[in-house]
């Protein structure tokens, strides 16, 4: 499907965030916004859902800390339990003191690799992943927000050239 | 907007009239230039030390443990030091990132990157001394936790050394994506302003495809934030569990329970010094002063001297508990270190750790370039000292006084403890030659209200954006105006002049279209002034922009934005 966009240019993100409100106040919709670096409240101000990257990673927490446990009760007190300087391996509960460092260390190594696998996945960021950006200069200084033209080219363009727009073009996508 | 605003009381973190295309040019430029002489002439030196160090590696394991200078009495000597030296080194990095980033400092922005760096460099080399140790490396795999052709006999999950293994395994793979990760965005950066094929196809590579979306922004603040909430624990559970080697002993010197605090203090004590040593060389070689501020190098003085400062506490501590103790035996080992063979190497070590640091009280010391450098060799000398006394010392008087020795090492240690030097500084510097050296992508979300040029804007009450109807409106291509203007004669010869005429009998045209910036449209313009090689435009300086701005009529300021002369003479070099 072939469809008309246009792409907006902002130098700034202050008048980024400005024309963002104004373009959603005007009840169009946003396709899209390339920043060269993050702009805090854009998301909110595009009406992007909140991410839950962080609440996956809890979870992940959680799967790394079952992870340890299992092992090293399997391991150490079921497996094959041994008498480590006097200190007969039991029971878990009892032991459990000298495994707490390993269920930290694998509690964040789940959590951060897991998470981190995940944005990659999810942002579709994996090498040899050809790049999007309409434009080279989204990653140096400039802004561009995407927007569908349904037959509004030209109330579009008057609302996009008040917002101060540096650079207007019409492509197909 | 009211989020950009920071107190005026506030030193700007970066200097000069920057604004976001000249934070760009400026961390690009390292990469894209070419080295010079004295890059060279390091990294041949530390290759050299680095080889050097491969040789005796290989010695040790052909040979065996037995070529170091170790002995029945002192079995652990500077195998073990090295380690904790570099895993120490290894700390400031993440701490700068993680911990910084949770208090929302903004000046770690300038310095987390080569911090990160550093970190991941000095672990490698940790990690190396382990290994080697081990006697035979190609069994390393034996302490990872898998089924065995020993029937069910698994690893010793209560012994320190394997929580070891666990814990810089983490620290490591756990540094390297959070690097990774911030890179993205600086790595597309450069990926968009490569010029040639290669560059692009490999810094595309680097940059896994980052696009910049809003949703892909959102997700990699949360991500960086999520990351550095796990990793403020890591870093802290990483040097803590290295003191656990010493700690849970029941060597006099060692089992003490303060070796934890003690140890991250001054792991964080001496990674730091180590990123003043490296930081303040490499602003000045790639000409990063304007962000690399003597205000960042005036922070990290001040947290040396609060590291310093604890550690020094940690020292008096353990000679009071070892008084307080009773215990004759800890009472010994603390007087031998003071006073015994070893003395000269404790009191190095109270020298350059607790003495050093404490001229930083002054102001005018700590913002002094040389000083700061000097200090932070100083440190780095002392912290090496510190696990040299704590290991060394404390073993070489054995329980029975018929074994007591002392300890020296052979051409082996020695090689070995530089090659990891020179791998480390190898490593550096190829990543300060094809790395973007600084987040640029978070230097730019904190221009506005840490930079100069805004501060000063925001301070004379000038606003610090525009809206206004400026926009160019163009329907896929834009027709460009070619012809010069006739009554620009004299303007072409003066510029003609100044940058060259070509000669079509000894010179060729190159392809003018290779620079960025310049289309079809621009070359054939250019080439109707009299323009057409690379030599040509790469003569150009402000005056011959503004010179062809008023000749062309079109885009103006064109030119120096592309930085049409320095992107020719790359050109022109590789021609």
């Amino acid at each position: 499907m072939s469809s008309k966009v246009i792409h907006a240019f902002y130098n700034d993100d202050d008048v980024l965030m400005h024309a963002v409100k104004k373009v959603k106040a005007a009840k169009f919709h946003i396709e899209e916004v390339y920043c060269p670096f993050p702009v805090h409240g854009l998301d909110k101000a595009m009406g992007l859902a909140p991410t839950r990257l962080a609440i996956m990673s809890f979870m992940y927490g959680c799967v790394g800390l079952s992870v340890a446990i299992t092992m090293m009760n399997y391991m150490m007190i079921q497996d094959w339990p041994q008498d480590i300087g006097g200190k007969p391996s039991f029971s878990y509960l009892e032991n459990m003191p000298a495994f707490v460092p390993i269920m930290f260390e694998l509690t964040v190594f789940f959590a951060a690799h897991l998470m981190v696998i995940t944005f990659y996945m999810r942002s579709k960021l994996w090498p040899f992943k050809e790049a999007e950006n309409p434009d080279v200069r989204t990653t140096d200084d400039h802004f561009l927000m995407e927007i569908e033209i349904h037959d509004n080219e030209a109330e579009l363009k008057e609302l996009l050239l008040s917002t101060g727009a540096v650079e207007i073009n019409i492509t197909e996508k | 907007m009211a989020s950009h605003y920071e107190a005026p009381i506030r030193k700007p973190l970066v200097i000069g009239d920057k604004g976001y295309h000249d934070v760009t040019v400026d961390i690009a430029a390292p990469v894209e230039g070419k080295a010079n002489k004295q890059w060279w002439i390091v990294f041949s030196i530390s290759l050299l030390a680095f080889l050097w160090g491969i040789g005796c590696i290989i010695y040790t394991i052909s040979t065996g443990i037995g070529t170091w200078g170790l002995n029945k009495t002192v079995g652990w000597a500077w195998d073990i030091t090295n380690f904790v030296w570099w895993v120490g080194i290894g700390h400031a990095g993440t701490l700068i990132s993680a911990v910084l980033l949770l208090f929302r400092q903004k000046w770690r922005m300038a310095i987390n990157r080569s911090a990160e760096a550093m970190t991941i460099f000095s672990v490698i080399q940790a990690g190396l001394f382990p290994i080697i140790h081990m006697g035979r490396p190609w069994l390393a795999y034996w302490v990872l936790p898998i089924p065995n052709q020993f029937g069910s006999l698994w690893v010793n999950f209560n012994s320190p050394l394997l929580w070891d293994v666990f814990a810089i395994s983490t620290y490591l793979s756990v540094s390297l994506v959070f690097w990774w990760t911030g890179l993205l965005p600086d790595f597309a950066m450069i990926r968009d302003r490569a010029v040639k094929p290669f560059q692009k196809k490999i810094y595309s590579l680097l940059s896994f495809g980052w696009t910049g979306r809003a949703k892909d922004w959102q997700r990699f603040e949360e991500v960086s934030l999520v990351l550095a909430g796990l990793a403020t624990p890591l870093v802290l559970s990483v040097h803590t569990i290295v003191s656990f080697d010493f700690a849970t002993s029941v060597i006099p010197g060692w089992h003490t329970t303060i070796f934890p605090p003690y140890f991250v203090a001054g792991a964080v004590f001496s990674g730091f010094a180590m990123v003043n040593t490296l930081l303040i060389i490499m602003r000045k070689v790639s000409n990063l002063e304007a962000y690399i501020t003597i205000q960042h190098i005036e922070l990290m003085n001040i947290v040396i001297m609060i590291t310093g400062s604890i550690v020094g506490c940690a020292y008096i501590t353990e000679l009071f508990m070892a008084w307080y103790s009773g215990v004759e035996y800890e009472q010994y080992a603390f007087l031998n270190r003071a006073t015994g063979p070893y003395a000269w190497a404790y009191w190095a070590m109270m020298t350059c750790n607790v003495f050093s640091p404490q001229f930083m009280w002054s102001k005018k010391l700590r913002t002094s370039i040389m000083f700061s450098f000097f200090i932070s060799i100083v440190v780095n000398i002392g912290m090496w000292f510190e696990r040299f006394v704590i290991i060394v010392t404390s073993l070489h008087r054995d329980y029975l006084p018929s074994s007591w020795t002392m300890f020296s090492p052979t051409f082996v240690d020695i090689g070995i403890f530089i090659g990891t030097i020179g791998f480390f500084f190898v490593l550096f510097l190829l990543y300060s030659r094809t790395f973007p050296v600084i987040a640029q992508a978070e230097v730019k979300s904190i221009l506005k209200s840490s930079g100069e040029k805004y501060k000063t804007l925001r301070e004379a009450g000038k606003p610090m954006y525009e809206i206004n109807r400026v926009a160019d409106i163009k329907e896929k291509i834009v027709e460009e105006k070619s012809l010069p203007e006739a009554d620009s004669k004299e303007q072409v010869s003066a510029l003609l002049t100044s940058i060259g005429v070509f000669d079509s009998a000894v010179d060729t045209p190159d392809d003018l279209k290779q620079i960025k910036g310049i289309g079809p449209q621009m070359e054939i313009t250019l080439n109707q002034i009299g323009v057409y090689t690379f030599a040509q435009v790469s003569r150009m300086t402000q005056k011959e922009y503004d010179l062809l701005d008023s000749i062309t009529g079109s885009f103006p300021g064109r030119a120096q934005r592309d930085d049409w002369a320095g992107q020719a003479k790359i050109l022109n070099n590789k021609k």
